[in-house]
């Protein structure tokens, strides 16, 4: 599996270390869900750390599409509620026609 | 309940399936969406230099403040030796003021400076797969009546698309930072220009700011005097120490 961290790269990653990810995710989650900022920074930078570590990095050049997505690691809360409204954080991508594009 | 990853995800793809359903001419997206690619990579460049800009800009307000509290801190003194304390009153607040925008200013740099880097590495990455993009066009193109094409025309979309946005994503981060940063230099600007911040020798001078260099060049006059007297005083007896 691919994974890419936000603002960082993509790596490959084994199983094993992507179902340890997959747990830390549901832990960040759930922070997220209980607006609990401290504990969610704290599995998020864990999430990062672990792909790090564990992850093989792909070449800048990659053109392979990953599996799955982690945000940068110091995210805040408000910046993570923006970021999965899909509104604001990521602007949308150019169209053509400027349709919907910025 | 989702965790960040899925979500993550499902923004991002949600952003691509508007971009990848306009494909009707296959070739023609290729030759769009690389054009669209440069145009990103000179936003990204463009914003590297905005951050750059803002740093700079808080890194020499940092210099002036700090010369400020030491100069303030001077003025103290000789307000108090020449027994003003009204002055050196007024010298310790402004100090006081300043010490206060300087705190967190530090910090505020290298976050600035933490933006510039992700810019960088993500200009970086961005530029690799825009390189890589622009080969496989060209063999995409050629091939385009396979099947398989049409596979990797997805792929390849996908793959710099996925990148686009998350360069779009450092951009966007990179830009609050750096407005958040403007924002704050212009506001300490601003408390210079009212001198709030200002030590009492610069710019235009009060009443007030007058009197107190006029006693810190009489402080000056004291001093210089007193030590000339000294070294003659002590210039016998040094002369003989020395031999």
């Amino acid at each position: 599996m691919i994974v890419r961290l936000m603002n960082e790269g993509q790596y490959r990653m084994n199983d094993d270390a992507l179902q340890r990810l997959n747990a830390l995710d549901d832990r960040a989650g759930s922070a997220l869900e209980r607006e609990a900022e401290e504990e969610f920074r704290k599995e998020l930078e864990q999430m990062v750390q672990l792909v790090l570590d564990e992850g093989e990095r792909l070449e800048d050049g990659d053109l392979t599409p990953s599996d799955v997505l982690v945000p940068p690691s110091d995210l805040s809360l408000e910046e993570a509620h923006e970021l999965f409204s899909g509104e604001g954080l990521i602007p949308d991508l150019p169209v053509r026609e400027g349709a919907g594009g910025s | 309940m989702a965790g960040l990853m899925s979500r993550a995800s499902t923004v991002v793809k949600a952003k691509l399936s508007k971009l990848l359903d306009r494909a009707e001419d296959p070739s023609e997206v290729l030759d769009y969406s690389y054009e669209q690619q440069l145009q990103l990579l000179q936003n990204v460049k463009r914003g590297v230099a905005d951050v750059v800009t803002a740093k700079k800009r808080l890194q020499l307000q940092t210099n002036q403040l700090e010369q400020s509290v030491v100069k303030l801190d001077t003025q103290a003194r000789q307000a108090l030796g020449s027994g003003r304390e009204d002055l050196a009153r007024q010298a310790v607040e402004r100090k006081g003021a300043v010490q206060q925008q300087l705190q967190g200013l530090d910090q505020q740099v290298q976050q600035l400076a933490g933006q510039q880097e992700k810019l960088v590495s993500s200009e970086k990455q961005l530029s690799a797969k825009i390189e890589s993009f622009r080969s496989q066009k060209e063999v995409i193109k050629a091939n385009y009546s396979a099947a398989e094409a049409q596979v990797r025309i997805g792929e390849a979309a996908t793959g710099i698309g996925e990148q686009m946005a998350d360069t779009g994503l450092a951009i966007q981060r990179a830009r609050e930072k750096t407005d958040q940063m403007q924002a704050r230099a212009g506001a300490i600007d601003e408390l210079v220009a009212a001198g709030t911040l200002e030590d009492f020798t610069a710019g235009d001078q009060t009443q007030l700011d007058r009197e107190l260099a006029q006693l810190s060049s009489g402080v000056q006059v004291d001093d210089e005097l007193a030590r000339r007297k000294a070294e003659l005083g002590a210039g016998t007896e040094k002369k003989e120490l020395e031999q």
